[in-house]
């Protein structure tokens, strides 16, 4: 079955990825190809836009309209996609470094605008390609190759970030929770305006081994033993989760999305002529 | 170098004179001539001393800037003090009759109620641009009267188009009064 | 006459509006600044009305990056931005030039580095132009004189953007950018426009940068077309998919730089004037040419031998017809608002450089025509 979705959504010519062994990325480039496949999108009209960076290198490997971008820009290219053509379902594929750090700026004003476009960041703590440095998300006392004593930056929250700057659909997901992130994909491009999964990956190669987190599967288990999903702690006093992160939907509301509102003023000079 | 009419508008800040120039040029236009008109940007345009500039020629207009202006239309004290000495010997200089002026200036001086006209007369400080308008007009004959009246109208806001053409005539009416006498 | 539109007064950064809705623009992004911004303003205005897009980004580089994603969604695309703004757009540049997509970035120059003197005139982003963005690259840039030409090399502008599939430069400056004169607007059916080319409609097997037989640019097709190509800023295979491959890498950058180096004679537009006789020629491109010219026409009425050399195209520079103009005039001296930009190539193009000449302003004004005629008074 899952051999039926990849060769349906991937150009099989490209794969292997170029992932290292044990990656959680491709848990989450499969989570999205499922949405997608589950949602029967029209392929020509998907365009998959990524930026710089272990994560962006998915969109080379599916089978859709893809783009990769400048690092930190993939936003901004596909704000541009997406106003100049309004029909595409334009998905946005970034890494922590590349959606929270050098284009920081473009997530918090795709996200004032809502925009409809779907942003999935694959969060694995640590700047992959370039071998280990932190990034905006790396935890607090995290070591990385350019935190050799002890990250003394604090982390973002980028599902806050997002949802305080606008986006109507926030979630996060995890790579463990494979089967809950396919469903949070699926809402997140069902979502009429700008959408952001927060998807939590692990990087074993980097992040596990400068922090001593063993093997890939006990990175995925440490996944499953800090997170809580969000019904659950709702129902429980915050001493029993306060120290867990939570995963699932935080936030589905509806708000008027940008270039339907840009169409509204087109419109308007089509009546007048 | 080459036969122009090279006019600078100045007074302050949102005395309206760049749409002054504006008109100026599509005026001149209208009557078939080239015209340039170009302004002052930046912290020099707000407030203060601003001014615009217009070329007029019946030839080319190479160079879009005015060096020597030959006339020159002040409005305010500090915006005669500013660019008195950019007006060349023997040009015209339009003045606001608040303004002092130095002595034996070796100008030809028209000193001219335009700001009070416009508080007294038309009740609306803010046509005093197109008052000075009417007043060059007849001072100069840079453009035809038949075409500055066009490009006022084609300029000034909707509804205020009565208002604006009695502006224009009392600015002729300033010159002529002045001949009469 | 003011009526129907055909003549106007129109400001230059008018007039490049009007010439990119002529040529057929539909999108524009960017970022406010100063003396750019009236493009912005207008294009806000104005994109709507025919049922474009017009969006202010968040920063100069969202601007350049959604610029070239509404080319890659198919609309013909367009940012303006001034000095500063310009560096930052450097690298999404570079990225229009190696994925080739088609664009057009206005740059009014304003006195630089830095902030410099934001409302002042200047042409001190020559060689940033061709040089601004990291590697090899090809480059086109246009300098407009007056408002009429601006409206005229914004269309060939994006003519050349879509022929050659590159980002074109127009290089404006404060003084054209801001000043308005008249212009004759002309007709519709007497304006050239050039569409890039897109794909055969039944092409499964469409490879995003292969080259057809008997062209010299791969077909474009847009996203949402129906092909699902893949666009990126590594060096690719003519499939448009990343490749290490030193051999394929070196056949793509040959092939972009080639697509302006073998098409130089179809690129490059330029003018003279008072050439009879001349012993030195005056050059001189943007605002300071229109002081060039009244200094040359004055300096001929006293009798001095000069001619006028206008390079409408700055990249690629007009070479052979710069070395001609040295072998039989022979002075030349360049006017320019920098530090000798535009000198430093004609002194690479000419093998006689004891017969160059320059003049360079940096005071935040004008060239006057009079210090041209001094200057010229001064070589012969």
């Amino acid at each position: 079955m899952s051999s039926e979705l990849i060769s349906n959504n991937f150009r099989m010519d490209k794969l292997p990825h170029i992932w290292c062994p044990g990656c959680g990325h491709g848990i989450i480039m499969r989570s999205l190809a499922k949405a997608i496949d589950n949602l029967k999108l029209d392929k020509s009209k998907v365009c998959v836009v990524s930026g710089i960076g272990c994560s962006s290198r998915a969109p080379g490997y599916m089978d859709f309209n893809t783009l990769h971008t400048t690092h930190g820009r993939a936003l901004a290219f596909a704000t541009g996609i997406k106003l100049a053509n309004p029909d595409l379902e334009v998905i946005v594929i970034t890494g922590d470094g590349d959606c929270s750090a050098i284009g920081g700026n473009h997530l918090i004003h795709a996200s004032r605008r809502n925009i409809g476009i779907t942003t999935i960041l694959f969060n694995n703590n640590i700047y992959g390609m370039t071998g280990g440095q932190y990034s905006p998300t790396t935890p607090n006392k995290s070591y990385g190759t350019t935190a050799p004593f002890g990250n003394i930056d604090k982390p973002f929250d980028i599902c806050k970030l997002a949802d305080a700057a606008g986006a109507t659909y926030v979630a996060r997901g995890t790579a463990y929770h494979a089967n809950q992130l396919i469903k949070i994909i699926e809402k997140s491009i069902q979502n009429n305006g700008f959408s952001l999964v927060d998807a939590i990956s692990v990087c074993p190669t980097y992040y596990g081994r400068k922090n001593k987190k063993g093997s890939s599967v006990d990175m995925l288990n440490e996944i499953k033993d800090m997170t809580i999903d969000i019904k659950t702690a709702e129902k429980l006093p915050l001493d029993k989760y306060k120290d867990k992160l939570l995963i699932g939907e935080f936030k589905n509301t509806e708000q008027p999305e940008y270039t339907a509102e840009y169409q509204k003023i087109i419109n308007r000079f089509k009546k007048e002529r | 170098m080459e036969l122009r009419n090279k006019i600078r508008l100045s007074g302050s800040g949102g005395q309206g004179l760049i749409l002054a120039g504006i008109i100026l040029a599509e005026a001149a236009i209208l009557d078939g001539k080239n015209a340039v008109q170009s302004q002052s940007y930046g912290p020099e345009a707000r407030g203060g001393a601003s001014k615009a500039e217009v070329i007029i020629s019946d030839g080319d207009i190479d160079y879009p800037k005015v060096e020597e202006a030959e006339v020159l239309l002040s409005l305010t004290q500090v915006a005669y003090s500013k660019y008195v000495n950019t007006l060349k010997k023997g040009g015209t200089l339009i003045l606001d009759s608040s303004i002092e002026l130095s002595k034996n200036l070796p100008f030809n001086v028209i000193k001219i109620p335009i700001l009070n006209t416009a508080v007294e007369k038309i009740k609306k400080p803010m046509v005093a641009n197109i008052i000075a308008l009417g007043a060059i007009q007849a001072i100069t004959e840079v453009v035809s009267i038949k075409s500055l009246e066009k490009a006022v109208l084609n300029r000034v806001p909707k509804g205020t188009e009565e208002l604006n053409k009695q502006a224009l005539l009392e600015g002729y009416n300033l010159i002529k009064e002045k001949n009469r006498k | 006459m003011m009526g129907n539109r055909e003549v106007r007064l129109m400001q230059g950064n008018e007039a490049c509006v009007e010439g990119a809705l002529a040529a057929g623009m539909r999108f524009y992004a960017g970022y406010p600044i100063t003396p750019s911004t009236e493009i912005a303003e207008i294009c806000a205005q104005k994109l709507p009305l025919v049922g474009g897009k017009f969006i202010q980004m968040e920063d100069e580089i969202a601007g350049m990056a959604a610029t070239i994603g509404g080319s890659l969604a198919g609309l013909k695309s367009m940012t303006a931005t001034s000095g500063p703004g310009f560096s930052l757009k450097q690298e999404n540049i570079g990225y229009a030039a190696l994925t080739e997509t088609p664009c057009v970035v206005v740059n009014v120059q304003r006195y630089g580095p830095s902030t410099g003197l934001p409302t002042s005139p200047a042409q001190g982003d020559i060689m940033q132009a061709k040089w601004g963005t990291h590697g090899d690259h090809p480059v086109i840039a246009l300098s407009p004189t007056s408002v009429r030409e601006t409206f005229d090399l914004t269309i060939k502008a994006f003519n050349l953007s879509e022929k050659y599939r590159l980002p074109v430069f127009l290089m404006l400056d404060e003084i054209v950018g801001h000043m308005r004169e008249k212009i004759e607007i002309p007709n519709k059916e007497d304006i050239e426009i050039f569409n890039r080319l897109k794909p055969e409609k039944d092409s499964s097997e469409y490879k995003a940068y292969e080259i057809k037989e008997n062209e010299f640019v791969p077909r474009m097709a847009a996203f949402g077309d129906g092909f699902k190509f893949h666009v990126t800023g590594l060096m690719h295979d003519e499939s448009g998919f990343p490749t290490n491959d030193s051999q394929i890498s070196d056949k793509l950058l040959r092939r972009i730089m080639s697509k302006v180096d073998d098409n130089v004679d179809d690129i490059v537009m330029y003018e003279e004037e008072f050439m009879d006789d001349a012993e030195l020629v005056v050059l001189a491109y943007g605002g300071t040419y229109r002081s060039a010219r009244s200094a040359v026409k004055e300096a001929r009425r006293l009798g001095y031998k000069v001619g006028l050399f206008k390079p409408l195209t700055l990249w690629p520079s007009p070479d052979k017809k710069i070395k001609d103009l040295n072998e039989k005039t022979g002075k030349i001296l360049v006017a320019e608002l920098n530090l000798g930009q535009y000198f430093s190539e004609v002194e690479r193009i000419v093998s006689d450089k004891s017969s160059l000449y320059k003049l360079c302003k940096v005071t935040g004004e004008a060239i006057t025509p009079n210090e041209i005629l001094t200057k010229i008074r001064e070589v012969l």
